[in-house]
């Protein structure tokens, strides 16, 4: 049984119809690339699986769980799915450690020594160790990055989402962060990914999603889906995106 | 008739500003405390909530606060309800008071990114928690400068409530004025006190407003 499962989601903002029907089963540990172009709705399908938006026709599954965008599922719904954002949205008046720190303590209700060497594991675990209690102010971006990925991390989640993770990096920090997504794709982690990194998605991923207006255009196999794509929207997406196929 | 030295209106005046102070004081910290539950309401998701609580803070924004002290002190009167005038003054400034509080307090939460909501939601933290540990120490920061700077707002506004025969500065001074002919001279010095209350608090403001600009930028 898939780990999640979509099932017809319809979504509108008012009058525009954003998903159009989507069907979609994710495996544990597989790691799905969702592309596209702005606008093809793969940001909102992202904020829909983990109950930041709603929608109005359609089921999206998750265990046994249906997922809504009710405030009082929120909490149930953090413990199985972690969310990383394009604008990291760290808290600024907490240290590293404490950004880490903070939903295993109030949410989970673990004791603090205990939390703290959760928060310290994770850290290292992105390669922020020596990094602990510095603010977010004073770490760069692919730092930052890396400690949303940690907190993220430290509820334990089953699936991890990463909305266009690296868009905010300079060029030169984001290996850094893709390194982190790479190592947890290695250790079995479900993952999907919204990103603009093709060669990335194309080779940490087991599968790829290409959403076009509002639909899920085209999917396949990572490497097979870029070498044939079969319909003419993927073929002009792949063609206008740069630097694609370089290594 | 007895003759009022230069000292016998100084004293006199101080003795007011007791009242004004404490006035000041009673305002400001029921102001404050209204405001808790009116920023609840504001920040909750039920529209009619927050209609009401805009209602509420528009209607005392866009009244003079003379009308509230009358409606406070006449208007409860009329329902049989006898107040006396430190208790219409006291009341009517605090809803005053949390009128405008209720504003900047509120618009500090709003002026923080969206996404830090969203961080907290995505991590299971409830509204309350979210409030508290997440939103709370970032927006006090940008709250304390026009909180501290709207206090002068309430010192100055007390001196209406002379009007509705709460001795407060103002009256005092308009009750030795009438004794010495002296209003120059009388005013002069309960202007001075308002300045010596209301001035450090305003520069208190501008250093705090800067202390934590300069703290954003980092």
């Amino acid at each position: 049984m898939p780990l999640i499962t979509i099932n017809r989601v319809q979504k509108y903002y008012g009058q525009n119809h954003v998903l159009k029907g989507i069907d979609l089963d994710i495996d544990q540990g597989e790691v799905v690339s969702i592309i596209g172009r702005s606008g093809s709705g793969k940001s909102t399908l992202l904020r829909c699986i983990n109950g930041l938006e709603g929608y109005q026709e359609g089921s999206i599954k998750l265990g046994g769980m249906t997922v809504t965008n009710r405030e009082s599922q929120a909490r149930e719904i953090s413990r199985s799915i972690g969310m990383v954002f394009q604008s990291f949205n760290l808290f600024p008046h907490m240290t590293a450690l404490q950004n880490v720190m903070l939903a295993p303590r109030r949410v989970l209700g673990i004791k603090a020594a205990e939390c703290r060497e959760l928060a310290e594991l994770m850290l290292n675990k992105v390669g922020l160790g020596d990094r602990l209690d510095y603010y977010p102010a004073n770490l760069s971006g692919g730092q930052q990055q890396r400690v949303a990925i940690a907190r993220a991390l430290a509820m334990d989640p089953k699936v991890l989402l990463c909305d266009e993770i690296t868009s905010a990096l300079d060029p030169e920090l984001v290996g850094e962060v893709l390194k982190v997504l790479e190592k947890l794709a290695a250790e079995g982690m479900t993952l999907i990914l919204v990103t603009h990194e093709m060669n990335f998605a194309r080779d940490i991923g087991d599968r790829i999603v290409f959403m076009h207006q509002g639909k899920i255009w085209e999917q396949g196999e990572s490497h097979q889906l870029f070498a044939q794509p079969q319909t003419a929207e993927l073929k002009q997406f792949i063609a206008s995106v740069r630097g694609l196929g370089d290594n | 008739m007895t003759t009022f030295t230069d000292w016998d209106i100084v004293r006199n005046l101080l003795l007011a500003a007791r009242w004004t102070l404490l006035l000041s004081l009673a305002a400001f910290i029921g102001g404050g405390v209204l405001t808790i539950p009116l920023m609840l309401m504001r920040l909750s998701r039920r529209r009619w909530l927050k209609l009401g609580i805009r209602a509420y803070s528009n209607l005392f924004q866009g009244t003079p606060l003379l009308m509230q002290l009358f409606l406070a002190f006449f208007g409860l009167a009329l329902f049989g309800i006898d107040v006396s005038p430190w208790l219409a003054a006291a009341l009517a400034l605090t809803l005053f008071t949390s009128a405008f509080l209720v504003d900047i307090w509120c618009g500090s939460i709003d002026a923080l990114p969206k996404g830090q909501w969203e961080a907290s939601r995505c991590l299971g933290l409830g509204f309350g928690q979210t409030l508290l540990r997440v939103m709370a120490p970032q927006a006090i920061r940008i709250a304390i400068a026009p909180t501290v700077g709207f206090s002068v707002q309430v010192i100055k506004g007390t001196a209406l409530a002379s009007i509705i025969g709460f001795i407060e500065l103002t009256k005092a001074g308009a009750m030795l004025t009438n004794v010495t002919f002296q209003p120059f001279k009388v005013f002069g010095l309960v202007a001075l006190g308002y300045f010596l209350m209301c001035y450090p608090l305003s520069h208190f403001s501008h250093y705090l407003e800067k202390k934590f600009h300069a703290t954003d930028n980092h």
